[in-house]
């Protein structure tokens, strides 16, 4: 299958006062039609840089400093700024994080669908127009009146809803959702997820989801990516991810989720998120890394595809140790993520 | 905005109308000057006649004014007056109503003052606005800094500097007055380019003495506004520049500065009483400043009375027109 969605080398730094804040150190993906992959990694890891860098929406002190994005063959990195603004919504569409705050407070719902469509399209008529966001708003279970509501009238999931319905109002082939669910309840945040479930069913677009909630993620994704300091750490199929994580990072993100087993024994990861103005030497995961080797505190690994397909950025399948070696090793290590430590609490991703 | 509010608006002004009558009634009463007798005695000073005759003269006005019949009486026929419009006569430009005297200077104040006001309010936004707006070029934003520093500088100071530079050095405009000394002011273009020279002047020291306030607040309110979830929302649709400007960042940004206007309204008259002074222009301010210096308390109370309740007026119709602007505030 011809990938939809493919980000090569994306390489994007933050000019702050205190220096240079590399928030993506050379990160690619690629995504089919009809995929959906969970981004997780925590505070900070640089999943929202990573979606604004695909959407060329990357705003001062910060700048895309190289790599490439490409949605469905067009290199949306080469575009001029004026085609960059078609392309938003129409071959890529993203929901920001924080859906709350995201519809203008002075304009009816309906105008701001309209003014979504009207900027791709001028010469739809407004009859046709208002039909397009109407049915759109039927798709997330919404009903046409929202149309003439003001953003204040609605709750949150109804927001988060109407934010949806303006992300896949052109029919985009890439639909990135940042955190939809973080201010919502339980049950919201389960029918909000089955919304874009089924939209993302009709388009057959490819989404990447972005969030916390790695058991909310499991229930509704194919992959998981997991970040780690601006780098993908490790790719995988959902089930492989939670049964069989290989990087140390995700397995420790795994092993801290509460479990019927585990239950009320919380485990978190020892030590700090580094910071992104001075990233550890070689694997940025090394000072909290219980299977740290020499080579890991100098050379940086890469995200290689392991023989069986999981692709992983960690010397431990790559220094000439087999995936079952370097299980060999791990194993030896077990006791380490044994002992839960109450300072390790606050470090919960 | 429901009928009830809007009722209780109006009922709200009704009462801010009323007190201000009755302290414009009492205030005089309560001073034990009597301005009739003053300002006859001081025509007799000038003009000659005998004591006698100025006690019945006395004794006349009053009757006329009203001024001798019990206090309770008065006061129902005063209230009765203003109703009508009817702030009474003025007793240094007899015949003259003081309804008559704000009705021929208003439009002069109107026509400066409301415009470099409102002038003033729509550009230093628009300037705001743009110096905050992280696209705008580089040179307009430079712009909006000098409006800033002139902020500093009281508008007064401001008149007189440009008046002795540009008035009396360079004198490129005329130094006060509605018009040239000696024209005789008719319906022809020029008399409206005279009238408008004599005008420039006092309209720029007062749009950019009131300025940089606007600048500074929309600025401040731009920064807020740009960083807001819903304009980024808007860039990831997609839409033009031009678009988010106006409709997403500018809108939101405003609302706040339109209570402020509503505030400045307020000062609309005081601004008058000063810059009508400086230029030496009719207006409402100069009518107050001659009835001040003449004692004239018909035209003195009548004009705090009518700006007291235009002013609550004014208030009361933005604050009305407000939820237009606000859907939150609407219910
Ligand atoms: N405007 C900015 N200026 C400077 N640094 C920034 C800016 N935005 C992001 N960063 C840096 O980029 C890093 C990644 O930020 P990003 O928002 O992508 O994280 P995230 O993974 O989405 O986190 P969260 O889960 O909290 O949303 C942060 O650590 C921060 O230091
Ligand atoms: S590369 Fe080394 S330090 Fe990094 S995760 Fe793998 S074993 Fe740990
Ligand atoms: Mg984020």
């Amino acid at each position: 299958m011809k990938p939809v969605l493919q980000v090569l080398n994306l390489l994007v730094t933050y000019y702050t006062d205190a220096g240079r804040a590399k928030a993506l150190d050379d990160v690619s993906l690629t995504l089919n039609a009809g995929e959906k992959l969970g981004l997780v990694g925590e505070s900070g890891s640089g999943k929202s840089t990573m979606a604004l860098a695909m959407m060329r929406m990357i705003k001062p002190p910060g700048r895309i400093e190289g790599g490439q994005v490409i949605v469905d063959g067009t290199e949306l990195t080469k575009l001029s700024d004026e085609e960059m603004l078609k392309a938003r919504l129409s071959k890529i569409a993203y929901i920001p994080q924080g859906a709350m705050n995201s519809l203008n407070p002075v304009l009816r719902i309906g105008r701001q669908m309209v003014d979504a469509i009207k900027a791709h399209d001028d010469e739809a008529s407004r009859r046709t127009i208002e039909e397009r966001c109407m049915e759109a708003l039927e798709s997330v279970d919404l009903k046409r009146s929202v149309f003439k509501m003001y953003p204040h009238e609605l709750s949150g999931g109804m927001k988060q809803r109407v934010c949806i319905a303006i992300g896949i109002l052109l029919n985009p082939k890439v639909i990135i959702a940042d955190e939809p669910t973080s201010a919502l309840d339980v049950v919201t945040q389960r029918q909000v997820m089955e919304t874009i479930d089924r939209v993302q069913e009709q388009l057959g677009a490819a989404v990447i989801l972005i969030g916390h909630d790695m058991g909310l993620m499991a229930q509704f994704v194919d992959k998981v990516a997991v970040m780690y300091a601006g780098r993908l750490a490790e790719v995988s199929i959902v089930r492989d991810m939670f049964t069989d994580p290989k990087h140390p990072y995700a397995q420790a993100l795994i092993r801290s989720l509460p479990s019927l087993e585990n239950k009320g024994v919380f485990q978190g990861i020892p030590g700090l998120a580094p910071s992104l103005l001075r990233i550890p030497s070689g694997c940025a995961f090394h000072p909290r890394c219980p299977y740290r080797m020499d080579v890991c505190t100098t050379v940086r690994p890469e995200l290689e595809t392991l023989s069986n397909g999981r692709q992983v950025a960690c010397h431990l399948y790559t220094e000439g140790l087999t995936d079952a070696g370097a299980n060999g090793i791990q194993e030896r290590h077990q006791s380490v993520y044994a002992r839960p430590a109450v300072k390790d609490i606050d470090n919960r991703t | 905005m429901s009928i009830k509010k809007v009722l209780q608006r109006l009922g709200f002004l009704l009462l801010v109308i009323w007190a201000a009558s009755t302290i414009t009634f009492f205030i005089p009463r309560l001073s034990s000057r009597n301005p009739i007798r003053e300002r006859f005695a001081e025509l007799a000073r000038t003009g000659g006649f005998s004591p006698a005759d100025l006690e019945i003269i006395i004794a006349a006005y009053s009757a006329k004014f009203g001024i001798d019949r019990p206090l309770l009486e008065q006061y129902a026929s005063y209230m009765g007056s203003i109703a009508r419009f009817d702030l009474g006569i003025s007793l240094h430009k007899y015949p003259k109503t003081v309804w008559e005297l704000i009705m021929e200077a208003l439009p002069w104040t109107i026509g400066l003052l409301l415009v470099t006001t409102i002038l003033s309010f729509v550009i230093g936004n628009l300037l705001g606005a743009v110096a905050a707006w992280p696209r705008s070029p580089g040179w307009l934003r430079a712009f909006a800094t000098p409006f800033v520093l002139l902020q500093g500088v009281p508008p007064v100071l401001l008149g007189v500097l440009l008046l002795f530079f540009i008035g009396f050095r360079l004198k490129l405009l005329p130094l006060g007055g509605a018009y040239s000394i000696g024209r005789v002011p008719q319906w022809d273009w020029p008399s409206f380019l005279d009238l408008l020279k004599h005008q420039i002047l006092p309209a720029v020291s007062l749009i950019f003495g009131s300025m940089g306030a606007w600048v500074l607040s929309m600025r401040g309110m731009g920064v807020t506004i740009q960083g807001e979830d819903y304009v980024n929302f808007a860039e990831h649709k997609g839409l033009s520049g031009y678009t988010i400007f106006k409709d997403y960042y500018l809108r939101n940004a405003l609302l706040p500065q339109v209570t402020g206007f509503a505030l400045a309204l307020g000062t609309v008259f005081t601004s008058a009483i000063v810059a009508e002074q400086i230029f030496s222009l009719p207006g409402v301010g100069s009518v107050l400043n001659d009835a001040i210096r003449a004692n004239d308390f018909m035209v003195i109370y009548g004009i705090v009375l009518f700006i007291t309740i235009t002013v609550a007026s004014l208030m009361v119709l933005v604050e009305l027109i407000y939820p237009l602007l606000d859907p939150r505030i609407r219910h």
